[in-house]
C-alpha cells in the first residue's frame, strides 16, 4: 500500500496560524479577530505582523461573531479563532442569525475540538460541533487531518465566499499530507486504495485509519483509505465509487456518533447505494478529562478501533 | 423652539423606476411619516400580525434618519461603502423599516403589500437572504445588531471611510447580554464612528420594562461604559430628532461611541395604541384599522 510518511510531528492549530500568517501578506482584505486565546490560536505571527487588522475582543465570543458578521460589510474577510467549544455551541444563535442567514462570508475557525484537548474535560471538549454546523444552511464544514492539510484548507477559505467552519486540533499529531497537495473545498482526498472496505476518516483519525489499514494487510484485509476533510458539502461521489466497489464502510472521527460525519455518510448510502456501515466515534457522550491518547483509547477512536470496526462490518456484507 | 432646517430641498431623482424623495423640511418630513404609519397599520392589518407598537414609535426617527440624516448611496451595495450605514437591532420593527426602505427608494412600494406573505422578500423579521435592497443584516433574535453595527463601523476605518454607522435598538432588547459585551468593546477600542439609538419607549411584550426587568439608569448605564450619552427627551418629535441627530453627529469622531436615549412612545400616532404595551405585537382589526386611519390622513399615496 501506498506509504504515508510522518514527516515530523506537529499540531493542526499551528497550521492554521501559519495559514493565517500567509494570508496576512497574501490577502489584504483577510481579518483576524481572537476572544482572548492569541497564543492557543497561534495568532500571534498575525497579530504583530498586520495589528490593524487584528481583532482581540476579549472574552465576548457572541460579540466576536457579531463584529466578524460586520466585518464583512465593507469587503473583509473575517477569520476568527477561539477553541471549537465556544466558537460554536456557545454562540450558536449569533451564527445562525448574523452569520448563516445573514449570508455573511465569515470563518470560523475552531481549535481544541474533541477529546484530544484533553486534560481540562468535557466543559472544553465539544464532540457536538460538526452536528451543529453542518445543519446550518450554507455552511461549509471541514474538520482538517494535520499541520499541512489545516495550512492549505485556511488557505483555500480565503478564496471561497461564504461561512464556514473550520475546525482543527490541540495536541502534536503526525504531520504526513505532502505539503503540496491541493486542498479543494468538498473533494475527498483518496490516501489508499483497497477493496475489501471502505474506511472513510477525518481530523484526527486520518491517521489512525492509514495505520489501521496497514495492520488489515498484514492480516489479508485490502482497505481503502479516503480523507473526507470537508464533511460539508459531501465528496458524496467519491464515497459512493468506493462503496461500490468494496461494499462495506467504516467511518471514523473524533466526534459524537450523532451528527458528524458518520451520520452524513449513512444518508448518502440510505438515498444511493446501501451498505453495511459500522462508526468508529464517541457513543452519545460527554468526554472527560485525561491525556489525548488515554482518551482516544478509552472512547476507541484508534487504529485498533478501526481494524475492530473494520472486521465486524465485513462479516456483515 | 428654533428649527434647525437649514435648507428646504426636494429633489425628485429616480432610482431605477422608483422615485426618492429627499427632504429637509419638517412638515415634510411629518407628512413621510404620517404615510409610513398608514404603511405600518395596513401592513400588520394585512396578515393580522407583525409588531405595530415599536414600529409607530419609531417612525419619525427612522424618517429623519434615512430623509434627512443619513448620506446614502442612490444604488444599495452590500458593502456599502462611501455612504452612512444603518442596522435595525430590534427587528421586530420591520414594518417601519420596510415602509422607510421603499419610500427611500430602496424597493418598489407595491411591494409592502407582500409582507410576511409566502414567497415575499419582505419577511416578518428583515433578512438579507431574500435579496432586499436596503437590508445588510438579518435580525429579530434580539440582542445582536449593536455587535454587528460595531463590525461594520470598525470595517469603515480600515476602508478609510469616514462616514458613520447608525444602528437602533429596542429598550427591552439591553436584556440580552450580547449587548453589553459590545457595548464595552466598543468604548475599549474607541469605534467613534457609531451612533447607537435606544428607543426607550419603556415597554416590552410582558409589561413596562420596568415590571419584566427593571434596569435602572439606562444612561448612568452607558455612562459607565464610557460612551458620550446624548437624550432626545421628545423622540416622536421630528425637529427634537433633527437636532438630537445632529448633536450626535457633531460629538462622533472624538475617541468614543455615541448613544442617543430615545424616548418614544410605543403606538404614537394611533390614540388607542399609546399608553400601552398592548400593541407591541397586535395587530388591529377591521374596525381598529378604519379608526387608526382616520387619524393619518394620506399623505404620499397607500401602496
Amino acid at each position: 500500500m501506498k506509504k504515508y510518511t510522518n514527516t515530523g510531528s506537529k499540531d493542526t492549530r499551528s497550521g492554521f496560524g501559519a495559514g493565517m500568517t500567509e494570508l496576512g501578506q497574501k490577502n489584504e482584505n483577510v481579518v483576524a479577530l481572537c476572544a482572548d486565546l492569541i497564543g492557543s490560536l497561534k495568532f500571534d505571527d498575525f497579530k504583530k505582523n498586520h495589528p490593524e487588522r487584528f481583532f482581540q475582543i476579549g472574552i465576548a465570543e457572541a460579540n466576536m461573531i457579531g463584529i466578524a458578521a460586520g466585518l464583512t460589510i465593507g469587503g473583509k474577510i473575517p477569520f476568527t479563532g477561539t477553541f471549537a467549544n465556544f466558537s460554536t455551541g456557545r454562540v450558536y444563535d449569533q451564527i445562525r442569525q448574523s452569520v448563516a442567514y445573514s449570508d455573511k462570508n465569515v470563518k470560523i475557525c475552531a481549535s481544541h475540538a474533541g477529546l484530544t484537548l484533553g486534560e481540562d474535560g468535557a466543559t472544553h471538549q465539544i464532540l457536538e460541533d460538526i452536528g451543529l454546523m453542518k445543519m446550518l444552511p450554507g455552511m461549509t464544514v471541514i474538520n482538517t487531518c494535520d499541520y499541512n492539510q489545516t495550512k492549505a484548507a485556511t488557505l483555500a477559505l480565503a478564496d471561497h465566499h461564504g461561512p464556514a467552519y473550520l475546525r482543527f486540533g490541540r495536541p502534536v499529531v503526525p504531520n504526513f499530507m505532502p505539503a503540496d497537495e491541493p486542498f479543494v473545498i468538498g473533494k475527498a482526498i483518496m490516501l489508499n486504495e483497497g477493496t475489501d472496505v471502505t474506511i472513510i476518516a477525518t481530523g484526527h483519525l486520518v491517521w489512525e485509519a492509514l495505520i489501521a489499514a496497514e495492520a488489515l494487510e498484514a492480516k489479508g484485509i485490502s482497505a481503502e483509505v479516503i480523507n473526507i476533510h470537508t464533511i460539508k458539502p459531501l465528496d458524496e461521489e467519491a464515497i459512493l465509487k468506493s462503496v461500490k466497489k468494496t461494499g462495506c464502510v467504516v467511518t471514523a472521527e473524533e466526534h459524537n456518533i450523532i451528527g458528524g460525519l458518520g451520520e452524513s455518510v449513512s444518508r448518502t448510502l440510505v438515498q444511493n447505494h446501501l451498505v453495511p456501515q459500522e462508526f468508529v466515534a464517541v457513543n452519545d457522550s460527554f468526554g472527560e478529562s485525561g491525556t489525548p491518547d488515554q482518551l482516544m483509547e478509552k472512547y476507541k477512536l484508534n487504529n485498533q478501533a478501526i481494524v475492530e470496526a473494520v472486521e465486524k462490518v465485513i462479516k456483515r456484507k | 423652539m428654533i428649527c434647525t432646517t437649514k435648507k428646504i430641498k426636494l429633489l425628485l431623482h429616480p432610482i431605477n423606476t422608483y422615485i426618492s424623495f429627499i427632504m429637509s423640511n419638517t412638515q415634510q418630513l411629518q407628512d413621510f411619516t404620517t404615510q409610513v404609519r398608514r404603511d405600518i397599520l395596513r401592513m400588520v392589518h394585512a396578515v393580522n400580525s407583525g409588531h405595530p407598537g415599536g414600529s409607530l414609535g419609531c417612525a419619525e426617527f427612522l424618517v429623519t434618519l434615512y430623509q434627512d440624516v443619513m448620506k446614502r448611496n442612490e444604488v444599495f451595495d452590500m458593502n456599502g461603502i462611501g455612504e452612512d450605514l444603518f442596522f435595525l437591532s430590534n427587528g421586530h420593527i420591520s414594518p417601519v423599516f420596510y415602509s422607510v426602505l421603499a419610500r427611500s427608494g430602496y424597493f418598489p412600494v407595491a411591494e409592502l403589500a407582500t409582507f410576511r406573505k409566502l414567497n415575499s422578500r419582505l419577511q416578518g423579521h428583515p433578512t438579507t437572504h431574500e435579496g432586499l435592497p436596503g437590508i445588510r443584516m438579518a435580525s429579530g433574535s434580539l440582542g445582536q445588531g449593536m455587535s454587528v453595527a460595531i463590525g461594520a463601523a470598525q470595517a469603515k476605518k480600515l476602508n478609510n471611510d469616514n462616514h458613520l454607522v447608525f444602528a437602533l435598538l429596542g429598550d427591552g432588547e439591553l436584556q440580552e447580554g450580547q449587548n453589553w459585551e459590545a457595548i464595552m468593546y466598543a468604548s475599549a477600542k474607541k469605534v467613534d464612528n457609531l451612533i447607537a439609538t435606544i428607543d426607550l419607549n419603556g415597554k416590552q411584550i410582558d409589561g413596562t420594562t420596568d415590571e419584566v426587568l427593571a434596569m435602572g439608569s439606562v444612561k448612568a448605564k452607558f455612562e459607565a461604559f464610557d460612551w458620550i450619552v446624548l437624550e432626545i427627551k421628545e423622540g416622536n418629535n421630528i425637529d427634537a430628532i433633527k437636532a438630537g441627530l445632529a448633536d450626535a453627529k457633531s460629538k462622533s469622531g472624538n475617541g468614543k461611541p455615541v448613544c442617543i436615549l430615545l424616548h418614544t412612545e410605543m403606538g404614537n400616532g394611533v390614540d388607542f395604541m399609546m399608553h400601552t404595551h398592548a400593541w407591541h405585537g397586535k395587530a388591529p382589526n377591521d374596525e381598529q384599522l378604519a379608526k387608526a386611519l382616520e387619524q393619518n390622513v394620506e399623505t404620499l399615496g397607500d401602496y
